[in-house]
């Protein structure tokens, strides 16, 4: 569904990734795991060119990226959620639900009002969409963040760090919304440091260090028994 | 011999002055009125223009800021009144080399305002609108300028106020504003003191007026 071949990245002259191939299936469920500085976020965001390549291809669903008009066709397809929520303050929770499917896949305001309410009702706040963003908990404003890109009905999902800007007692609350989407068989990249999660739903971990990818496997494999010196090294500090 | 200053205010010129002063505030309001709000149409483009990435309409963009900035807005108006014509051959109207000279003016100030309206806005905000599949120019219009707007209420309220004393400049070119108003009675009536005393309470009042409708506007728009 995603395939990624020899993906580099540089900014200026560091070069942030040197050489990623990476094809993920549909309802595969991938974690991406490393130090920070490693890369993995900039692997993600080019995944839906919010960071251009400076070289290599990436194709999504049979599309390869290439050109403006290619890259929306993308993002449609590809939803993506953010560490810091990225909510659009000035307006409520349903009216972020709304813009996009109205303005992108030019639904009516009838049409795509029943699709966000389905969803609110999904991530457990249907009682908040008329409430502005900065009303919610830090919990809430992700899970409303994550209703928001699947109002686009998008192939697949990148989430980048979502629980990293959270308070310890919400992160709970938004791995679960996540851990139903991985049972429903959304595709999911997920950029985290919560090895817990990635252990229970991941289908794959993948370890990246350096800007390449050192290992990969299953979670199993990876956290009991890797075969690399810098993965274990990096497990150690962390789990 | 009398020591000092002894003013004799003769409040019936002023009296009779009066309703012609403010006939010509009422001008002064519809030149700075248009001036602000093309100036606003200039300023939305030219300042998004000055965030392009393409680089010749960046570039375009920042001569027309800086050349404006760094030319006196009186030089601005002779420019367009007296230059201009010797270039097309044809004379020009004062209102509307008025309107065009302070519009221009106004513009780039205006898109400095809208530039860093725009540039407040966290990044978040464009990557949020763009991987939803919106088009830059959708992000812009629904994401970045509603909360961009918000923010540059104060500086546009300045910047409206500015204009309205600085349309005083627009009575060289003989345009009868609210300053050349004030000229034209002191010539018929010697009164310079109570007239000028009377145009500058007049501006005053103008520019009070508006400065707390701004700070209302800023209150209104600052419990959403």
């Amino acid at each position: 569904m995603i395939k990624i071949s020899n993906l580099h990245k540089s900014f200026g002259t560091l070069e942030v990734l040197q050489g990623i191939d990476l094809e993920i299936a549909e309802r595969e469920v991938v974690v991406i795991i490393g130090p920070s500085g490693s890369g993995k976020s900039t692997l993600l965001r080019c995944i839906n060119y919010l960071e251009e390549p400076t070289s290599g291809t990436i194709s999504v669903d049979g599309i390869e990226l290439s050109g403006e008009a290619n890259i929306n066709a993308i993002r449609r397809e590809v939803g993506m959620v953010f560490q810091r929520f990225n909510l659009f303050p000035h307006m409520t929770v349903l009216e972020n639900l709304l813009l996009a499917p109205m303005k992108v896949r030019n639904l009516t305001k009838a049409e795509a009002e029943k699709n966000a309410l389905a969803l609110l009702i999904k991530v457990g706040l249907e009682s908040k969409a008329n409430a502005y963003p900065e009303q919610l908990s830090g919990g809430q404003q992700q899970r409303v963040a994550i209703a928001r890109a699947l109002a686009m009905k998008p192939k697949a999902l990148l989430f980048d760090e979502p629980t990293s800007a959270l308070d310890p007692e919400m992160i709970k609350e938004v791995l679960d919304v996540m851990k139903d989407l991985a049972q429903e068989g959304m595709t999911m990249v997920v950029v985290t440091h919560e090895m817990g999660f990635a252990r229970e739903v991941g289908d794959r971990v993948i370890f990246v260090d350096g800007g390449k990818i050192v290992e990969q496997g299953a979670p199993e494999a990876i956290f009991s028994r890797a075969k690399e010196e810098r993965t274990k090294s990096f497990l150690s500090k962390i789990l | 011999m009398k020591v000092g200053v002894c003013v004799d205010l003769n409040f019936e010129i002023i009296q009779k002055a009066f309703p012609l002063l403010l006939q010509g505030a009422g001008i002064t309001i519809q030149i700075t009125a248009l001036s602000v709000g093309l100036g606003l149409l200039i300023g939305m483009i030219v300042g998004v223009a000055r965030l392009a990435s393409i680089k010749i309409v960046k570039y375009l963009a920042n001569i027309y800021v800086d050349f404006i900035r760094g030319t006196p807005l009186l030089v601005q108006i002779f420019l367009v009144y007296f230059a201009l014509p010797i270039l097309t051959g044809s004379r020009i109207d004062p209102f509307i080399a008025a309107i065009a000279a302070c519009s221009i003016n106004s513009g780039a100030y205006i898109a400095e305002i809208f530039r860093g309206g725009i540039q407040s806005i966290d990044i978040g905000q464009t990557e949020a609108g763009r991987s939803l599949g919106l088009s830059w120019y959708q992000t812009m219009r629904y994401v970045i300028m509603p909360q961009a707007f918000k923010r540059i209420i104060p500086p546009l309220g300045n910047e409206f106020i500015a204009m309205l004393k600085d349309s005083s400049l627009v009575s060289v070119i003989g345009f009868e504003e609210l300053t050349r108003r004030g000229q034209l009675i002191i010539a018929r009536t010697y009164a310079s003191f109570e007239i000028w005393l009377a145009v500058a309470f007049i501006y005053l009042i103008m520019t009070f007026t508006i400065s707390r409708f701004v700070a209302y506007l800023e209150r209104r728009y600052q419990t959403k």
